[in-house]
């Protein structure tokens, strides 16, 4: 049986509690939306991107503890990093959450750091969507597809 | 006590033996099990209910001993399905207390015997700048196939709205009927919030301007006593997997009168008289509207269903979930943070409920670990959800087996949740 702590770790919850760089930033120059209907969260994702280099992050939205907290995170590992170190970022995080090794290789310039303690997340099939959102929708802002972002397969 | 609540009383005295539940919980194999090594405390029953074991060997000796095509063979297992199969429709009659068998027709569940109104009824009676009349408190499935049809057809949606607590707002229901409204579709309890409308007043007022009412009763049937011909509505509809019976069926009740004018829904075998290929003949109601093989087995599934339902009374079901959603209201609101969505006057079934510290996904997540099964989310009714200014909401829903323990169990696992989050 997985462990409750195993999803809801401390670093976790902190973020949830006190989202980091929860703001729209007034020079943000892209923007992607996400969305998971079925489950209600919602993220819009504003960056600042100049010369290649992620300058600023923000965020807007709404959604449960492991959504809210793997924005938060995202936003304060991609800050000030290249757009390619961004997508690499993107590859491992992606990686770490379906436990694929072909994304890990792809990311392998990059440091997961903190966003390990979404490990656990995995142990819950049905919640991996909820961490993976943030990240798609920046995949969406870094792309500029313009498109609504899910990570929900399912429908109802 | 009301007038509704005594009569009840009085129908129990007469009619049904005494209510049991440690004895009903025995007729249902699946409570016995575990989940992660705790008992299972099943509280979504409004997403769908258990079955009994009288359903599961219905279904086992229809394949064991009595599977055959139903309307066509004249050997004998072939007369023995249909026998059964017809025997089933009349046990929804009665159920439903309709005046006749035929007015019954076997469905897939709600949503098809809704869109199967909307597509025979709804595309020969609903024209341009027409319009169809629902409330804000449908179901996706009360709400989708009636826009569908009126974009085809260049008509308008119209919605009755709610008040705060979630109960219909009758007056503006009656201000939104006009000779444009050609069809009012209401839900009989909404499964997001649990309300019970008042739908002997709605058909009351449609009727009054000769509009046909369909009342969606998926959440309905499990909990209240009904008889659509004291309820005069046109169209009543429910799900046979709510009320204790197999998945993949349900019935559409209409009015003999209105279903023999309505064109088919579907063509194929079964609903023919005789065909050629110049000219073909409907059969008549009710097989006029099931083309093709139908689900037979979950028919005489849905027939011991609501077999059991009798045999246990629903009078006594009703007692029993009233006596469980008022022990459990006054129980969850002792949870810190708890805010319980829709405060309706009437409700049946089900409690929609948020917590200021956690949102209901992980509220889900942390009672699952405890065995205890609630639904999260917006429930198919995404426009209440905003209705309230709220993404999604967690429900725990009742059935007949239900009991006080397990919403203790719940009410534990909630203060877990404040535990982590708080």
């Amino acid at each position: 049986m997985p462990e409750l702590r195993e999803i809801y770790q401390e670093v976790i919850l902190d973020h949830n509690k006190n989202p980091r760089n929860r703001r729209c930033p007034p020079e943000a120059n892209r923007i992607a939306v996400g969305h998971n209907p079925l489950c209600g969260d919602k993220i819009t994702l504003y960056l600042l991107v100049e010369d290649g280099v992620i300058r600023d992050v923000g965020y807007e939205g709404s959604g449960c503890a492991i959504s809210t907290a793997s924005a938060s995170m995202m936003s304060e590992a991609v800050k000030g990093k290249t757009v390619e170190e961004a997508e690499a970022l993107f590859c491992r995080f992606h990686a770490l959450m379906m436990a694929c090794p072909q994304g890990a290789e792809n990311g392998r310039r990059v440091e997961l750091g903190k966003l390990r303690a979404f490990a656990g997340v995995r142990e819950f099939p049905i919640r991996v969507k909820c961490a993976t959102l943030a990240w798609h929708t920046l995949e969406a802002a870094l792309k500029n597809s313009g498109e609504t972002v899910s990570t929900e397969t399912g429908s109802e | 006590m009301s007038n509704a609540a005594l009569e009840m009383e009085a129908a129990i005295r007469v009619e049904a033996p005494p209510f049991d539940v440690a004895k009903v919980r025995a007729d249902f194999p699946i409570l016995r099990r575990r989940v992660y090594g705790k008992p299972l405390v099943y509280l979504d029953n409004a997403a769908t209910t258990q079955k009994p074991r009288r359903v599961i060997e219905a279904i086992t000796r229809f394949y064991e001993e009595e599977c055959s095509n139903v309307h066509r063979g004249v050997h004998w297992l072939s007369q023995r399905a249909t026998d059964r199969y017809e025997g089933a429709r009349e046990t929804v009659r009665r159920f439903l207390h309709a005046a006749e068998a035929r007015e019954i027709v076997f469905t897939r569940g709600a949503t098809e015997s809704i869109n199967l109104v909307a597509n025979a009824y709804g595309r020969a009676h609903v024209g341009r700048d027409d319009e169809v009349l629902i409330t804000a408190m449908e179901h996706h499935s009360n709400i989708v196939p009636w826009q569908i049809l009126c974009e085809e057809k260049g008509a308008r949606l119209r919605v009755a709205p709610i008040d705060n607590r979630g109960d219909l707002v009758l007056d503006e229901f009656k201000n939104l009927l006009s000779h444009r409204t050609k069809l009012v579709a209401v839900v009989h309890v909404s499964n997001a919030l649990g309300p019970v409308n008042p739908v002997k007043a709605v058909v009351e007022m449609a009727h009054a301007r000769g509009i046909p009412v369909l009342i969606d009763g998926a959440q309905a049937v499990p909990h209240l006593h009904l008889d659509v011909r004291a309820l005069d509505c046109d169209f009543y509809v429910f799900s046979g997997h709510k009320i204790y019976g197999p998945t993949g069926i349900g019935a559409l009740y209409g009015k003999a009168a209105l279903l023999e004018r309505m064109p088919p829904y579907q063509g194929g075998g079964d609903m023919i008289l005789s065909v050629t290929f110049e000219k073909t003949l409907y059969n008549t109601i009710p097989y006029k509207f099931e083309a093709g093989t139908p689900d037979i087995a979950g028919a005489i599934g849905l027939g011991a269903a609501l077999d059991y339902v009798e045999s246990i009374g629903l009078p006594n079901i009703a007692m029993h979930e009233r006596d469980l959603m008022s022990y459990a209201t006054h129980a969850l609101l002792g949870v810190p943070g708890l805010r319980i969505i829709g405060q309706a006057r009437e409700k049946a079934g089900a409690l929609s409920f948020t917590l200021d510290c956690a949102h209901p996904h992980d509220i889900g997540t942390i009672v699952d670990q405890e065995g205890v099964a609630i639904r999260t989310g917006h429930h198919c009714a995404q426009p209440v959800m905003e209705r309230y200014g709220v993404p999604a909401t967690a429900r725990a829903s009742f059935a007949m087996y239900n009991t006080r323990e397990d919403v203790d169990a719940l009410v534990q696992a909630l203060h877990k949740v404040v535990e982590l989050f708080g």
